[in-house]
């Protein structure tokens, strides 16, 4: 059981503040989720470049290597940043699956965050005040980000239990509630060639959109087709290049608030979440219908 | 005028300040100031208070209410007046999921808009929602009144025992055992009196009245498509 | 030529098709309802009676009876309340509903707890005078239904006891038919006299623990943060459930095996849906050790305690003290085999009666009929629960003693061996006779 946070910036002169405010929302959450948190941000969008955000439990030793075996490969000079226990790579799109290739096969104690021209993907065990200031997240700008505060129910609590689950390019999911058909789907995943990390119920709903999505289905279309294929109680928070969704099951039991200004859409677990955000207090409140879909793009 | 500061006082010092208040006591007007979304504010008081929220709060705002009068100038968090037992509690915002939910008495007054299961297994309290609420609303009520001036959700009254159920607008569908039933003029004036002490400004002869069918009072096996 | 007949063989009847099954499948048949029933479920399972003590030997030396004190004080909920539960035995009485239960019972049942120094636990129906009158200490349930549920009420209760589940139907409601919502009954639970009540199996205002944790701060601010809060599950996932009760913020976790009874539900729930109360109770107390909270939340443990050997070895699991529902009633005089000619009547015999729903209770215990209640006297009755609780209290403390402990709550798993296969791995102690514990990793 969770919390979840998002925030959709319509008005460009907030962007430097992303960072700053999805943390004050998350860090209001904590209650929810003593456990773990994460926080998906989406910038610096490019079109010839591409972000992996990897993470590492011993990031001195991987990092370096990573550093040299890259540069190895091509002649480009690419960028590493490294916060923490996460480093970001960007590199040339042309050369993504080589990248990948070489990160997934020599790097065996590193682990993929995200993938994408925008989204870069940072989580941790721990409180949320703690992992926000671990990466320096309210330092952050960016167009819209979710982020997410972890109460593990049936699975571990590790990093990569934690939310966001990433599985597609530019693709993110958090989620609150408990999904009853889980195994059978990871399963039925894996036999289609999708394999999960974790026994994770939020990564299969993660990997299930990603399956809809390579089969040609948009975002939209994939959560409703996951209203009837995903059992159980939850309220999902999608995060795309463009823009962000939000989707609750039939029952509706988990809560949901949404909040619209001409500078922003909010999402919050609870109200509570959404009182520090500019104009609040004039914005249009509301929670989403069941088994409805919501989504707003750049 | 008692002020309390939510961002100064600490939820427990404000309960218990308020609770500690008797029915011969002096102060009788209170107001809660920046309550910023804070869970469980002014639950479990037992005298007849004027108390005004300025703000929105978050879960079970006035839970456990018995006798004290209290608006709330913004929004409530999901299970506003749970179990309510006596006095009157206004919205003037929305309220969130499960509004009223097992209350037993006294009257809660939604100005804006209720989310689902508004009402939920309520056993005697009143309702009043000048908006709309949502699905699953009265879900097994037991007794009382649930007046909707604006829309209803799917399924409303879903396997209801005997809350009477007054709904102006558009019921998007019924629940189980939930039927239209005929208005007759006690209802009309229950729905009036109703109307007219939560300030909506609408007549009874507007409304429809929803009830149990009463087909699941006992089990017959044929039934069990309902349950 | 000998003319030979054939000799019959032995009829056989089927294992999978046995005398009960063919009358369940005719009982469908005929009436085209499911069969609903009380108490818990009646198949065996592996329990308690497949554990040991070892005792006393040469490494171990116990203690002598009566003069080397074996104390059976407990204290329940230590975390967050100003006034914990203190009980002279580790033995407290389970939710049962007055309504499933006469008012004749529900007295005894207070004056027997309160005569042995232990609580009782209100039911699915809210609290009576009589109760809160015989109790010298009471907790109240808070279930899905929220009958009778009242802020007064929850001020005079010296605990609360949020129920999630419970053994016999976990993730099932309350259930009373409508012979037994009699009048008294129908105004306590706000509902029409004589008709079906039909109970949520969710609570109405929460879902999920991240939910629950705010509802418990709303009861706490309600009651002054002076109470305990008790959770109560059934067996369902013991080692999350109660990982995510004590993240929720409760201070006493209540877990319920199968066997753990109920007044009415459906037949097939009981006996096929929640795990034995032996399989249960060492994943909570790893959930409890894991978070660095054994004995400092509370684990009180049921379903299919009968004897003071039972409340030792779940003690020696790691519970803190245990609860009785069905042994309580039998000590009442529930099933009692004096009212055998009518017990025939009713199509039964006595241990074997569990139509409790239909209220027409013999021994005049889970009924609401006057005259069949006015059978139970309270006060012998109180006497007979007193009886029954201080026998096994001494038996668990010579147990306790036997095993070289002066508190009752240090005996040990280490104390403990298993007859079977089944009950040495679910409750992680060695084989009789060797060192093995089935599915841990030899060290």
């Amino acid at each position: 059981m969770c919390g979840i946070v998002g925030l959709f910036l319509k008005d460009k002169s907030l962007e430097t503040a992303l960072g700053e405010m999805l943390t004050q929302m998350l860090i209001t959450m904590s209650d929810r989720g003593p456990d773990s948190a994460g926080i998906a941000i989406y910038k610096n969008p490019t079109n010839s470049f591409t972000k992996i955000t990897v993470q590492s439990s011993q990031p001195q030793i991987d990092f370096k290597n990573i550093k040299t075996e890259l540069d190895n490969f091509s002649n480009q000079k690419l960028e590493i940043i490294t916060i923490d226990t996460h480093a970001i790579i960007t590199i040339e799109t042309k050369y993504l699956n080589n990248i990948k290739e070489i990160l997934t096969t020599s790097f065996h104690n590193i682990r993929i965050m995200s993938i994408g021209d925008s989204i870069e993907i940072y989580k941790e065990v721990g409180l949320p005040e703690t992992v926000a200031n671990r990466f320096d997240i309210s330092k952050m700008s960016g167009s819209h980000g979710i982020g997410h505060t972890r109460m593990a129910t049936e699975s571990a609590v590790t990093t990569m239990g934690a939310h966001p689950f990433s599985t597609g390019n530019d693709q993110c999911l958090v989620h609150n509630g408990s999904l009853s058909n889980h195994n059978s789907l990871r399963r039925k995943l894996l036999k289609e060639g999708i394999k999960c990390e974790t026994d994770n119920d939020t990564e299969v709903a993660a990997a299930y959109l990603t399956y809809k999505m390579n089969d040609g289905y948009n975002l939209g279309d994939a959560l409703k087709a996951g209203i009837t294929e995903l059992d159980g109680f939850y309220t999902f928070l999608v995060g795309t290049k463009s823009g962000f969704g939000v989707l609750r099951d039939p029952i509706a039991c988990k809560p949901a608030v949404l909040a619209e200004t001409e500078q922003y859409v909010a999402f919050g677990s609870e109200y509570r979440a959404l009182v520090n955000l500019p104009n609040i207090d004039i914005a249009k409140v509301w929670e989403p219908e069941p088994a409805t879909v919501y989504f707003w793009e750049h | 005028m008692e002020t309390i500061d939510l961002t100064k006082s600490s939820l427990r010092d404000l309960n218990e300040l308020l609770q500690r208040q008797s029915e011969i006591a002096n102060q009788k007007q209170w107001e809660i100031i920046n309550p910023k979304g804070a869970h469980a504010v002014a639950v479990g008081l037992n005298a007849s208070l004027e108390l005004s929220v300025k703000g929105s709060t978050g879960y079970y705002c006035a839970g456990m209410n018995q006798k004290a009068n209290i608006k709330v100038y913004g929004s409530a968090g999901p299970g506003v007046c749970e179990n309510m037992m006596s006095g009157c509690v206004t919205i003037e915002g929305d309220a969130s999921q499960y509004a009223g939910a097992t209350g037993q008495g006294g009257l809660l007054v939604i100005k804006g808009n209720a989310a689902s299961r508004c009402g939920i297994s309520m056993k005697g309290i009143d309702i009043v929602v000048h908006g709309n609420i949502g699905h699953m609303s009265a879900f097994m009520g037991q007794s009382g009144n649930l007046v909707v001036l604006g829309d209803t959700g799917d399924a409303l009254g879903d396997s209801i025992y005997e809350a009477r159920l007054f709904v102006r607008g558009n019921v998007k569908s019924l629940g189980a055992d939930c039927v239209e039933k005929e208005m007759r003029s006690e209802h009309l004036n229950i729905l009036q009196d109703l109307l007219n002490r939560s300030n909506a400004n609408a007549d009874a002869k507007e409304f429809k009245r929803y009830g149990s069918a009463r087909k699941l009072y006992n089990f017959d096996i044929d039934n069990a498509g309902n349950y | 030529m000998t003319d030979h007949k054939a000799p019959h063989t032995t009829p056989v009847k089927p294992w999978t098709f046995d005398d009960h099954t063919n009358s369940y499948i005719r009982r469908a048949a005929a009436t085209g309802i499911y069969d609903i029933r009380g108490g818990g479920a009646k198949r065996r399972v592996p329990h308690f009676d497949d554990l040991l003590f070892l005792g006393a030997s040469m490494s171990r030396y116990p203690l002598e009876g009566y003069r080397e004190k074996c104390d059976t004080s407990v204290k329940l909920g230590t975390r967050y309340a100003k006034n914990p539960i203190e009980l002279d035995i580790p033995i407290t009485i389970a939710g049962m509903s007055f309504g499933a239960l006469s008012g004749q019972a529900k007295e005894a049942l207070g004056r027997g707890a309160s005569a042995a120094g232990t609580s009782t636990t209100t039911g699915d129906g809210g609290m009576t005078q009589e109760e809160r009158g015989h109790s010298t200490k009471l907790i109240y349930q808070y279930l899905p239904s929220r009958y009778g549920m009242n802020p007064d009420d929850l001020r005079k209760a010296d605990a609360i006891e949020i129920v999630v589940g419970q053994g016999a139907k976990p993730g099932g409601g309350g259930m009373l038919l409508g012979q037994k919502i009699s009048d008294r009954v129908a105004e306590m639970r706000n509902l029409p006299k004589g008709i079906d009540q039909r109970s949520a199996c969710r609570h109405p205002d929460w879902t999920g623990p991240d939910d629950l944790e705010i509802k418990i701060l709303e009861l706490r601010e309600i009651t002054g943060w002076k109470v305990p809060i008790y959770i109560k599950i059934g067996g369902a996932r013991p080692y999350f459930d109660t990982t995510l009760a004590i993240k929720a913020g409760a201070d006493v976790v209540v877990l319920d095996g199968m066997q753990g009874g109920t007044a009415a539900t459906q037949d097939v729930f009981i006996e096929h849906v929640g795990q034995p109360t032996l399989a249960c109770i060492r994943p909570a107390v790893q959930a409890l050790e894991d978070l660095g909270m054994h004995r400092k939340v509370q684990l009180v443990l049921s379903g299919g305690i009968r004897t003071g050997a039972d409340v030792a070895k779940a003690l020696a699991l790691g519970a803190d003290a245990v609860s009785i529902g069905t042994g309580a009633l039998i000590a009442l005089g529930d099933n009692d085999p004096r009212w055998e000619k009518e017990y025939n009547k009713l199509g039964t015999t006595a241990g074997a009666y569990d139509d409790w729903h239909e209220g027409q209770d013999p021994a005049g215990i889970t009924t609401q009929d006057p005259q069949l209640s006015a059978r139970l006297d309270p006060i012998l009755a109180g006497r007979r629960l007193e009886n029954y609780l201080k026998v096994m209290t001494l038996e668990a403390q010579t147990i306790a003693r036997a095993c070289g402990k002066n508190h009752i709550l240090n005996l040990e798993p280490e104390d403990l061996c298993a007859l079977t296969i089944e009950a040495a791995a679910m409750a992680q102690v060695p084989l009789s006779g060797t060192n093995w514990i089935p599915g841990k990793p030899e060290e």
